[in-house]
């Protein structure tokens, strides 16, 4: 016979109150069954309930020598039934004493109040001023903080911390070099073919050199790499500063005298600042190549034509600009992983929080910068 | 089978890829009894412990818990065996998201068989049980000292009204008065609540105090097996090391002027 879950249990009878009246007038309450947690479960206001219609009278005799099974729960229930006096006339088995001891001898606790936050309008909008105030302060003193040690380094260049900035590099560049070429590709293809579409239908197709080479050098590129960046390094770089909190790492580095920002936070930043513009280049050329491709199918312009017809239709400016925004996203995403890292407390809900916030903050104060970069340089590299 | 072994290890063996760590381990634990699992510093205790309730599976040998082997069950009857066991990690491994107070209900509203009034009320009882007042229960365990972790996590752990309870290094990284509250501790909530107990643990005090029964494991073998006295007349040179040392010496050599 296959053994159900249930059969793991010890068989629990219900717990059960049974009344009996003597000749004489007197009456005994015997108490049956299992009164444990499993068993008193369901009916703990029932049995509550139905006890105190008799506690009150001091002279029933109680038996509690016909309970099958008794666990700290059902002493509690009995207990709580009797608030807390002890029967004048009881029978109790010997096994069971210590369980009600505890209920005589000390005191329980009283249920702590929740605290219910109060959420009116003014608390509320006050909460979200502090909040703001917070973080562009906690963000103004993070890259406070990078410039003083940047000047420091210059003159003591032998402290630079060189290792962990190169596995930044390491970690935020190379290992991201699949993942911008796959998605610089195929966004090449998807904006070459669409247009093309467009211009063919003009018999603008010569276009396509402009709007591909502009687009990508100068928006696309640096934007999308920035998006992956966030996504991928940005959020391992709160989350490890974070962990470094949860395990007192941080703590660990302040004692030792070793300053955190300066081995921390200043090479994420650096290595970003050195790994983001090569990483802008990586995915233009990948993207590039499936703009061609996809100029090649659909309106036949070849390689060799395309090329030729590059320089002369896109400036070399749009290239500078991608490149020197690529640089200006890197450090935007380390500052902002770096400054929702530190915010962690150490538990695992504001890990979850904090990672998150780091991630869409990095990617909407890059688009923001993105779109502040658009209007100062509105008059360089259009045609 | 015996109905009162809770616990049995038949020659339990396990081993992380090249490494032995255990090998032909055999040991029962009797219902209401304490066993004290001793031993030095990797030599396999609390992967024993972790065996023991099916965390881990041996590579040889059969656990049985409750009667049941373990390898024969399937998930949700194991389950249905750990509602029946408490555990306390030896970090107290309490969900840092949640209160004290919601961390000791968690298991009672996880398990879905009690009303929310009856889970407030079991939760003040089993904080009154440990010792700990109101204040704490709303404080969140990163605002917590290390004895009270400890508290909240055994609180939590007695949740379920357990008939047996593992405990790893239920004193480590406690001070001296506070692991001797915390042995009183379990010692009164054994006596009336009457479950069985298995440690880890290096503390001779606890050991002395708390244990019925000692297992000493080292080099992956049990090289002795018995109440403390046994196990401190044993010939083996490791065991003697560790039950002969000078501290070791002072608290039996206390103990035996303490009966005396």
């Amino acid at each position: 016979m296959p053994m159900s879950a249930q059969a793991l249990f010890t068989d629990t009878q219900p717990p059960a109150i049974r009344v009996e009246r003597t000749a004489d007038g007197f009456i005994t309450i015997k108490l049956t069954g299992h009164w444990t947690l499993r068993g008193v479960a369901h009916h703990a206001d029932r049995l509550m309930r139905e006890l105190r219609e008799y506690t009150p009278d001091p002279e029933v005799h109680w038996n509690l020598n016909t309970i099958s099974a008794l666990d700290s729960v059902g002493a509690f229930v009995l207990w709580r039934a009797t608030e807390g006096r002890r029967p004048r006339h009881l029978v109790v088995r010997p096994e069971h004493v210590p369980l009600f001891r505890r209920w005589t001898d000390r005191r329980v606790p009283l249920e702590p109040e929740q605290r219910t936050a109060r959420l009116d309008i003014v608390t509320s909008t006050a909460q979200i001023g502090r909040l703001a105030v917070e973080h562009v302060s906690g963000f103004l003193s993070l890259l406070g903080q990078f410039v003083l040690d940047c000047v420091w380094l210059l003159r003591h260049p032998m402290s630079t911390p060189w290792r962990d900035i190169s596995a930044t590099i390491y970690q935020a560049g190379v290992k991201a070099l699949g993942i911008t070429a796959l998605v610089g590709f195929l966004t090449g293809v998807v904006v070459s073919y669409l247009s093309s579409l467009e211009l063919k239908s003009f018999g603008a197709g010569n276009f396509i050199v402009v709007i591909v080479g502009i687009g990508i050098l100068r928006e696309l590129g640096p934007m999308l790499t920035a998006v992956l960046v966030a996504g991928r390094s940005g959020s391992a770089m709160a989350a490890q500063l974070g962990v470094m909190r949860l395990t007192e790492e941080l703590d660990a580095l302040s004692a030792m005298g070793v300053s955190r920002s300066l081995r921390l936070v200043l090479p994420k930043i650096v290595a970003m600042i050195m790994v983001m513009p090569l990483l802008v280049v990586w995915s233009d050329i990948l993207a590039m190549l499936g703009g061609m491709f996809a100029a090649r199918a659909t309106l036949g312009i070849g390689l060799g034509r395309f090329l030729s017809a590059f320089p002369e239709a896109v400036p070399l400016a749009n290239f500078w600009l991608g490149v020197g925004k690529g640089a200006v996203f890197g450090a935007l995403v380390a500052l902002v992983a770096c400054h929702y890292g530190l915010r962690i407390k150490p538990n695992t809900e504001s890990l979850a929080v904090e990672t998150t916030s780091a991630v869409v903050s990095a990617i909407t104060l890059a688009i923001i910068a993105d779109a502040v970069f658009a209007i100062i340089f509105r008059g360089v590299g259009l045609p | 089978m015996s109905d009162e072994s809770v616990i049995r290890l038949e020659n339990v063996g396990t081993r992380f890829g090249e490494q032995v760590i255990h090998h032909d381990i055999n040991l029962s634990v009797n219902r209401g009894e304490i066993l004290g699992l001793v031993g030095k510093s990797g030599s396999g205790k609390t992967t024993l412990l972790r065996e023991m309730i099916g965390l881990q599976t041996p590579n040889e040998g059969h656990v049985y818990l409750f009667g049941e082997r373990l390898d024969k069950l399937s998930s949700e009857q194991l389950a249905a065996l750990h509602q029946r066991c408490g555990n306390l990690f030896q970090g107290g491994a309490l969900f840092s998201a949640f209160n004290v107070f919601d961390n000791i209900a968690f298991p009672l509203r996880e398990s879905h068989f009690v009303d929310e009034s009856l889970v407030r009320q079991l939760v003040c009882m089993k904080l009154g049980m440990v010792g700990l007042d109101r204040e704490a229960a709303l404080r969140l365990p990163a605002e917590l000292s290390g004895g009270m972790v400890k508290r909240a996590a055994l609180a939590r752990a007695l949740a379920l009204e357990p008939e047996l309870l593992l405990l790893d290094e239920p004193t480590s990284g406690l001070d001296p008065l506070a692991s001797e509250d915390f042995i009183k501790l379990l010692s009164t909530l054994h006596q009336e609540l009457g479950f069985t107990l298995v440690m880890v643990t290096h503390d001779l005090d606890v050991m002395h105090d708390l244990c019925h029964v000692l297992a000493v494991l080292a080099d992956g073998r049990l090289l002795a097996y018995g109440s403390a006295a046994e196990v401190r007349r044993s010939e083996e040179p490791l065991v003697r090391e560790f039950f002969h040392g000078a501290h070791a010496e002072r608290v039996f050599a206390n103990a035996a002027w303490a009966i005396s």
